[in-house]
């Protein structure tokens, strides 16, 4: 008997727009000692299925029909005193985001034994000793100075390494992480990634791994389950699932995954979005969406059809009595196009567009009555780069490096501490204010948050005029209102749109408004400070396709500043890799990413999530976290991290090696 | 001769402001769905039901004027009475002129206190004698006030009840001809409150005031309501003149501190740096003075000011406005440190956005930036300090005229008639009446006002509000 059953669970919320039908009859199984992973696009249900399973809904919420029965006793029949023992006592959950989930006013010592001593009989000091275990047992150094440390003193991987330690805390048999690691950097999730398989495999817990980047469920699971608005529609074992996936909606989801394969053309796309979960469905839900449906999808409810290996879909195209029409179907579409555009895009010659020497960007600490500085927050230290007109210059690194801080000191919208920024030969931080003005319109900024980015309150229309009429590019209003229609085509939406507010508008939408807004002056450099990293990966991939279009025929230049490896094998022509306000390492990309030399960029590399499990190279994970630019550490700034370092590492920062051509590295190892 | 008083003219200001923003509210979307979920409130909208009632009556006793004087014989008739009276003052004639000679109780027949008269046949005996204007329309008071007075009240609940069924019935219609329905089909819809507006609670407190007010007018005929104050002054007529000076305390203030507190406020949270401390320094220091010890020399300093230049003032009613003006700017200057500091961690917050730094890469000016994005941004703060701050302030008055700096002694307002009160309520046999009138009408204003702050709140506070759009957007993407 499996673990955990899940057998037709259905759950509605209500709302404004009416009854939302978040999870419709969802069924499956979880074992004992297995991952089971769902899949999918944010607005899917997967969370809402996970707190349903806990009994963890929203006021708004209810759970209409179904069974979940864990070990066989149905969770759903259990009075609410019940389920608060089930609960952390026999399956435990982690969340997305440790910085809220823990009480910044306790200690984490305290928030452990609190679980112990609730559901465990253990008490006092007792219980203390075995928060300590457990806080050893989550990996996290020196856990007995650490038990008493509050959440604030803890770094994010650690918290969340606390909150795996509060959900052990019960011995449960059934963990649920929910996005555990989507709020982590790449090589802090390799750590936490780790510790998850590693302790299920020790307690033979079963876990239901809640994840919408494929690379982490590839890692992870045994058995995957995707869903689609509120149902599943395809559930296999891991290796059938990413050797031959099966329903079209996976299909996608695994072309838009922007890879270094694909670079040159255009990544796939699935038009439109995910329909509301307030409509009732006649036929298949991804239907509208998919470019392989036809009559029989939009009027029948496609059944579960189960291969021999128990890969099971939920698409008509599989359907055995269909046999002729869905061969037809799928023969149309095992050509899925891919344009590989072999015109490589060479290396225009010419000066270069924008070339930084030295930035530095120092932040003083203030301290005591009078306000003396007492340190320097050194968030950008000496960083040198160049770019020229109609390439991407990608800046890696993980949060807290400086990266974004790094651009805007490019655009001079932090004024920088020492070094220079020169645009076309131009000094820009020397530069009086009103002739940095009249430069403006040659470098604009599209940022990470699609949601922060535009004024609520403003209209499209206003917001992409803004720019105009401060910098004045377009004389005239009729000039401006066609400029604004001219744009809005441009980047995918309609000239009707302007009148609109913000809130109208999808992430994916709202991006491509920040990026009209940006072009509406005509810049020729791009600074993208995280573009994609709030959006789900078929918008991602949307986002990519225009941004590379637009370089292509506008000739842009882009800074792409970015954690996310994928999309730079995709975009980007040439690296720098940023460690703690420094770049560690410089190259074109594939230098880099076929031969990482420093080993910070291996591990960053290496804890990169792969599809191809089988193939990859060996994890190398990161000891600690990234220390604080406020007090760095002497010598190296990566040595106390660093799995090759040397005696001389703590002693002077690496000098700059040269290794041929833009190459270039600062490692002791290469001097 | 029409007079416009200086806080007549601000309140016509205030207005003409109201109107204009009812304007530029109704082309924005936004906006307006914040407005609609006001008016999806019941409590709001019945609270903004009697605030109108009470915005009427202040109204009304803000168009002043100086009636021309009568031609006394041998005189001809051309010049224009001192006093300045009010378009209310002139609805409520019987009630200003009807003086007693001191106090009388509610719909008393007599008077409040024993005094000496000289009977027919030469004797004096002490006794309560007949008012001159209170019931003096009865011969026998003791055999006919009971039937006069439930006769003028079923008379006033007559008229409540068909003033009423006028109200609901252009209601009913309005609403048939907008969904094309029937009567009874719109009916049903306003009674069940299916409308989107909260109709039904309109019209219940109309009904409710119509009810309550029909009977009081109906009295006001022959009696006095609430009873006389020391003078023998109408106590009504005082509740309602003092309904004006809570309004125009509660409002000018606003106005009075709005420009400090949102300026300053967004000033000092955007450019930061030395303006910053500056205006941090500024009100901290502000805010560490009492209150009430920085508003008392203030006034007494006005007061001198005023009373050294008797002849900056025409009337003696301009020079009691210019003294209430003082106080709301002065209360006003004194109070805008808590707004003030909301707005500048508000706009703290705010600069940091993405949407504000896209536009310092667009190099806009400072100014421009404030202007456009920051300050559209914070108006729901503005708006729910302004609702808020308002009863408080009626409050604030009524506890300054009580300790002897708030209005004019000429003024009438909530606040004198509860200073009078003290004197009254140490009496023996105690005089009630003016006190209980004060406070219920000051209460009702003040509950109101609290109520519709309300309702204004939660439309438009993104913590509450937030929460309901989330939910919806949610069912959308969901």
């Amino acid at each position: 008997m499996s673990l955990l059953r899940v057998e037709g669970l259905r759950t509605c919320l209500l709302s404004a727009a009416g009854i939302v039908r978040a999870v419709d009859d969802v069924s499956f199984d979880v074992e004992a000692g297995e991952t089971f992973a769902l899949l999918g696009e944010s607005g899917c249900g997967k969370s809402m299925t996970a707190l349903s399973l806990m009994r963890l809904l929203p006021d708004a919420g209810s759970i209409v029909g179904g069974q979940v029965l864990l070990d066989g006793r149905d969770l759903l029949a259990l009075s609410e005193a019940e389920m608060r023992d089930v609960r952390g006592r026999e399956m435990a959950m982690i969340f997305q985001e440790p910085a809220t989930s823990l009480n910044p006013v306790l200690s984490v010592g305290r928030q452990i034994v609190e679980v112990l001593e609730r559901h465990t009989p253990m008490q006092g000091t007792a219980a203390r000793r075995r928060a300590l275990e457990l806080v050893d047992a989550v990996g996290i150094p020196d856990p007995a100075r650490r038990l008493d440390e509050f959440p604030f003193q803890l770094s994010g991987g650690m918290k969340q390494r606390v909150m795996i330690a509060m959900a052990l805390a019960g011995d449960p048999r059934l963990l649920i992480a929910d996005e555990p690691t989507t709020a982590l950097d790449v090589t802090i999730q390799a750590q936490v990634l780790g510790l998850l398989g590693q302790l299920q495999r020790d307690r033979n817990m079963g876990m239901l791994l809640i994840s919408h980047d494929l690379g982490i469920v590839s890692q992870l699971a045994q058995r995957v389950g995707v869903m689609y608005a509120g149902e599943l529609v395809e559930v296999a074992a891991r290796g059938a699932f990413f050797a031959s996936p099966k329903h079209p909606y996976t299909h996608k989801l695994f072309a838009a995954l922007p890879r270094p394969e694909r670079r040159g053309g255009t990544l796939e796309t699935i038009p439109g979005s995910v329909p509301p979960l307030t409509t009732i469905f006649s036929g298949c839900r991804f239907a509208e969406r998919c470019p392989r449906a036809w009559a029989r999808c939009r009027e029948e409810v496609p059944a579960w059809h189960v291969a021999s290996d128990g890969h099971a879909v939920r698409c008509h195209l599989y359907d055995p009595e269909q046999a002729g029409e869905s061969g037809r179907h799928r023969a149309a579409a095992s050509v899925a196009p891919f344009s590989t555009d072999t015109g490589a895009t060479s290396p225009p010659a010419g000066a270069p567009l924008l070339e930084v020497a030295d930035l530095k960007m120092h932040f003083p600490i203030r301290k005591g009555v009078f306000q003396r500085v007492a340190g320097q927050v050194k968030a950008v230290d000496g960083v040198s780069l160049r770019l020229t007109l109609g390439r991407t210059l990608a800046l890696v690194g993980e949060s807290g490096c400086g990266k974004t801080t790094a651009g805007k000191a490019i655009l001079q919208l932090l004024r920088p501490t020492g070094g220079s920024v020169r645009f076309e030969g131009e000094e820009l931080t020397a530069l009086p204010p009103a002739r940095l003005r009249a430069l403006r319109a040659d470098m604009q900024i599209v940022f990470q948050d699609p949601y922060g980015s535009l004024d609520p309150r403003m209209r499209v229309g206003d917001i992409i005029e803004e720019g105009m009429a401060a910098l004045d590019t377009a004389s005239g209003r009729a000039a401006r209102d066609r400029r604004i229609d001219e744009l809005l085509e441009r980047v995918g939406l309609s000239a009707g749109m302007r009148g609109r507010y913000p809130h109208e508008f999808s992430g994916g939408q709202r991006q491509r408004i920040a990026i009209a807004r940006a072009l509406a002056v005509a810049p020729r450099l791009l600074v993208c400070d995280e573009p994609t990293s709030a959006l789900d990966v078929s918008v991602q991939a949307q986002i990519l396709n225009l941004l590379k279009e637009l370089q292509a025929s506008l000739g842009l230049a882009y800074l792409f500043i970015t954690h996310n490896i994928a999309v730079v094998e995709y975009l980007a022509h040439e690296i720098a890799v940023m460690y703690l306000g420094r770049i560690v390492e410089r190259g074109t990309v594939e230098e880099i990413l076929q031969d990482p030399k420093h080993p910070y960029t291996e591990a960053l590399l290496s804890a990169v999530p792969r599809l191809d499990a089988e193939g990859q190279r060996p994890v190398i994970v990161l000891k600690g976290d990234m220390p604080s630019p406020a007090n760095p550490p002497a010598g190296c700034h990566f040595h106390p991290r660093c799995p090759r370092v040397m005696p001389q590492c703590a002693r002077a920062y690496p000098a700059e090696t040269l290794l041929g051509g833009a190459r270039s590295v600062r490692c002791f190892l290469y001097e | 001769m029409p007079i416009i008083l200086w806080t007549d003219a601000l309140v016509f200001l205030l207005i003409a402001c109201g109107i204009g923003s009812g304007f530029y509210i109704g082309r924005r979307e936004y906006l307006l769905a914040s407005w609609r979920r006001v008016g999806e409130s019941r409590a709001g909208m019945a609270a903004l039901t009697v605030l109108a009632a009470f915005i009427v009556l202040g109204l009304l006793d803000s168009l002043h004027y100086r009636p021309r004087l009568e031609a006394v014989a041998g005189q001809p008739a051309n010049g224009y009475s001192s006093e300045v009276r009010s378009a209310l003052d002139a609805l409520l004639l019987p009630l200003r002129s009807g003086t007693e000679k001191t106090y009388s109780a509610p719909l008393a027949t007599h008077l409040y206190a024993r005094e000496t008269v000289e009977l027919p046949d030469g004797t004096q005996a002490r006794v309560f004698p007949r008012l001159r204007h209170g019931g003096a329309h009865l011969q026998d008071p003791v055999e006919e006030w009971a039937r006069d007075v439930s006769w003028k009240v079923a008379r006033g609940l007559a008229f409540a009840v068909l003033a009423g069924l006028t109200f609901a019935a252009i209601a009913v219609q309005a609403a048939a001809l907008r969904w094309g329905v029937g009567w009874p089909a719109a009916w049903r819809r306003i009674r069940r409150g299916e409308t989107q507006f909260a109709w039904n609670a309109v019209l219940a407190t109309l009904a409710v005031l119509l009810l309550l007010g029909g009977p009081v007018a109906a009295l006001a005929g022959g009696y006095h309501v609430f009873g006389t104050d020391k003078v023998g002054q109408d106590v009504l007529y005082l509740t309602l003149k003092s309904i004006r000076t809570g309004l125009v305390i509660g409002t000018i203030t606003t106005l009075a501190m709005l420009p400090f507190a949102v300026a300053l406020g967004i000033v000092a949270g955007y450019l930061g740096g030395w303006v910053d401390d500056v205006i941090q320094y500024l009100y901290t220091t502000l805010n560490s003075i009492p209150g009430v010890l920085l508003i008392a020399a203030s006034v007494l300093m006005m007061q001198v000011v005023i009373d050294t230049h008797p002849d900056w003032f025409a009337t003696s009613a301009q020079r009691a406005d210019a003294r209430l003006l003082a106080l709301c700017f002065i209360l006003g200057v004194t109070s805008w440190t808590g707004l003030c500091r909301l707005l500048r961690a508000e706009t703290l917050k705010l600069r940091e956005l993405d949407y504000v730094q896209a536009a310092q890469a667009f190099g806009a000016s400072a100014t421009g930036i404030m202007g456009r994005h920051i300050l559209p941004n914070v108006m729901h703060i503005v708006l729910i300090a302004v609702v808020m701050d308002f009863s408080g302030l009626v409050l604030a008055e009524a506890v300054l005229s009580y300790i002897g700096i708030g209005v004019d002694p000429s003024t009438i307002s909530f606040g004198t008639m509860i200073n009078t009160a003290r004197l009254e309520l140490a009496r023996e046999p105690v005089v009630w009446w003016s006190l209980v009138a004060a406070f219920a009408f000051m209460f009702v204003l003040v509950l109101a006002a609290n109520l519709f702050s309300d309702a204004v709140r939660d439309a438009f506070d993104p913590r509450i509000a937030g929460r309901r759009i989330a939910a919806t957007a949610q069912g959308q993407a969901a």
